[in-house]
């Protein structure tokens, strides 16, 4: 068995080491540029660099051979990652992470399985190599699937409700994990016939595909968080595999900071990540939610942009509340402009940021920030909450799930104990919403039949554009 | 050089840790794209097993071939995606911030 890397390292080893510390120096450093609005785009190209500079170090390990096919491999990742990247339109991007983290884990699962073959199933690999590669190869494979289906779920592709198997999707997932170690632990022990590489990788692709199907869309952000995280557990696990001390930094960076934003994101939801896992949220509570709809006599108050824009034009203090529906449309630049008339008119004007506003934590601040609203304007909900009580206005603009005053009421939904924006507690509500359609987690919004509120049904975009054609027109 | 590596590792967790607990909420997603970004330094394993790799079958020269255009998808896609995220933060606030000061 010819070693993979230790006698290549000799030659070129110390300048490629020397290297490798610098890129994940600047990772770090890159990394820590993304903590402030200011530092974060030279943040994130000083990672960028790192990577090139990684990049450029492995090539001049010694020995590289099938360079036509490497560059030509590249090549098309490239032409293929930078099109779709740049197109892209922004309400789309958190699918694109899912789909840009699930070739990713598609990339160690394909890196493993290789490896195995190679070497004859690890026939004469120490278990410090074959450990590694197994685990890369499960969770690789997870992520992939698991990250398609996120995808096709945020696209629409697949539907958002839950999918699955009821109570016979638990035995079912666990199955499919034991089938999956115990191919591996076949392979660690010494078995090497093909088969169990494939049945590793086809029980870790169902299992991602089971995970990830009976999860409700409301939670795909933390799912897509939480398949970051084991993309990067993977990418270390090759690194050790490999003896790459770029991949060990770069991956188990990710896989801290994932799992650090993905209890970050389920805490914001008021949801265990072992909950979240076990799937099925989104369809069962709407039964739940219809009942705490009824006790609020079930009336729905339809209102007009004119009367909106007068209400707005006479508020102190009008906080805009943005949810999905808001990036679905395509309203951010809209809102914008009925913000700056409504300061004309010496309105206070805040927007009340959710933390899982829309389908990723940030997501509404990057689309607002698109429009340009300052960034000082844009108040957590920790922050804004105090202040509904002396708003006059609170403009719901196809959020949902966020302002459902049932999360702090009705212990029978499904969101319960959920924070929530209180939106409730505003003098006046107008809701902007395309129909009368549940949210995301398929659950009535007991807000919408309180007697402040008044709804404004249309497109975000055009009903806010009506709304400050009124505005001006007053 | 595998407890070495396995030291490295636990290290790094940490230094993720410490550097990305400070992220404010609203950056959450551009931090997750820019960390997803970075974990596309899988393509370098791709490369190294593709070029050190001298007998390799056509099965697993196309696996690998696929393993680093996958990888390249990861980190170019990433990093692009990060920056256009990005680059909408920059829109000078300190304008506006004035404005919204003197209605106050």
């Amino acid at each position: 068995m010819r070693p993979l890397l230790a006698s290549s390292f000799v030659h070129s080893g110390d300048l490629i080491a020397v290297l490798y510390i610098i890129s994940f120096g600047l990772f770090i450093y890159g990394l820590s540029g993304l903590t402030g609005p200011r530092t974060a785009v030279r943040g994130n190209r000083i990672a960028a660099l790192g990577m090139a500079l990684a990049l450029l170090a492995t090539f001049l390990i010694d020995g590289m051979g099938n360079w036509v096919l490497i560059i030509i491999a590249l090549l098309i990742g490239t032409v293929i990652g930078i099109p779709s990247a740049r197109s892209v339109k922004m309400t789309a991007v958190p699918q694109m992470v899912a789909l840009f983290n699930g070739v990713g884990g598609g990339a160690v699962a394909l890196i493993a399985w290789a490896e195995f073959n190679d070497s004859a199933g690890f026939a004469d690999k120490p278990l410090t190599f074959v450990i590694p590669s197994l685990f890369a190869a499960i969770v690789g494979s997870v992520s992939f699937w698991g990250s398609n289906i996120a995808f096709g779920k945020l696209q629409e592709i697949l539907p958002g409700r839950p999918i699955g198997a009821g109570r016979l999707q638990q035995p079912l997932n666990l199955l499919l994990l034991l089938i999956a170690v115990g191919s591996a632990a076949a392979i660690a022990a010494g078995e090497t016939a093909t088969i169990y590489i494939l049945v590793l990788l086809i029980a870790s692709a169902l299992l991602g595909l089971f995970v990830v199907l009976p999860i409700g869309g409301a939670d795909m952000p933390v799912v897509i968080s939480l398949l970051n995280a084991f993309t990067g557990l993977s990418a270390a696990a090759t690194g050790l595999a490999l003896n790459n001390t770029a991949l060990i930094v770069a991956g188990m960076i990710v896989g801290a900071s994932g799992t650090i934003l993905t209890r970050l994101m389920a805490h914001a939801m008021n949801r265990s990540i072992p909950s979240i896992i076990a799937g099925g949220f989104g369809g069962g509570g709407t039964e739940a939610g219809a009942e705490g709809a009824g006790e609020h006599g079930g009336t729905v108050r339809a209102t007009t942009a004119a009367d909106a824009a007068i209400q707005m034009a006479f508020a102190r203090q009008v906080v805009i509340v943005p949810g999905y529906g808001m990036a679905v449309a395509q309203a951010q630049h809209a809102v914008r402009e009925l913000a700056t008339e409504l300061e004309e008119r010496n309105v206070e004007v805040k927007y009340a940021i959710h933390p899982v506003a829309g389908r990723m934590p940030g997501h509404m601040n990057v689309l607002l920030a698109e429009a340009d609203v300052p960034y000082d304007q844009l108040k957590e909900m920790d922050e804004i909450n105090p202040e509904f009580s002396r708003t006059d206005v609170a403009l719901v603009i196809g959020a949902n799930d966020v302002t459902n005053p049932a999360a702090n009421t009705n212990s029978d939904s499904p969101i319960y104990g959920m924070p929530i924006l209180n939106v409730n507690e505003s003098k006046s509500v107008i809701v902007l919403k395309r129909s009368m359609n549940p949210g995301f987690a398929g659950i009535e919004n007991e807000l919408y039949f309180e007697p402040m509120t008044s709804m404004l049904f249309g497109d975000a975009k055009s009903s806010v554009a009506e709304i400050t054609a009124e505005l001006g027109a007053l | 050089m595998f407890i070495t590596n396995v030291a490295i590792l636990v290290l790094a967790g940490f230094v993720g840790y410490a550097v990305i607990s400070k992220v404010p909420n609203t950056l959450h997603t551009p931090l997750m794209s820019g960390t997803n970004a970075i974990h596309g330094i899988v393509v370098l394993g791709g490369i190294i097993v593709l070029g050190l790799g001298e007998d390799l079958s056509v099965l697993d020269k196309g696996l690998l071939v696929i393993a680093i255009i996958f990888g390249t998808i990861n980190v170019v896609g990433g990093f692009l995606v990060t920056d256009r995220m990005l680059e909408m933060f920059k829109s000078k606030p300190e304008p506006v911030k004035e404005d919204q000061e003197e209605q106050r």
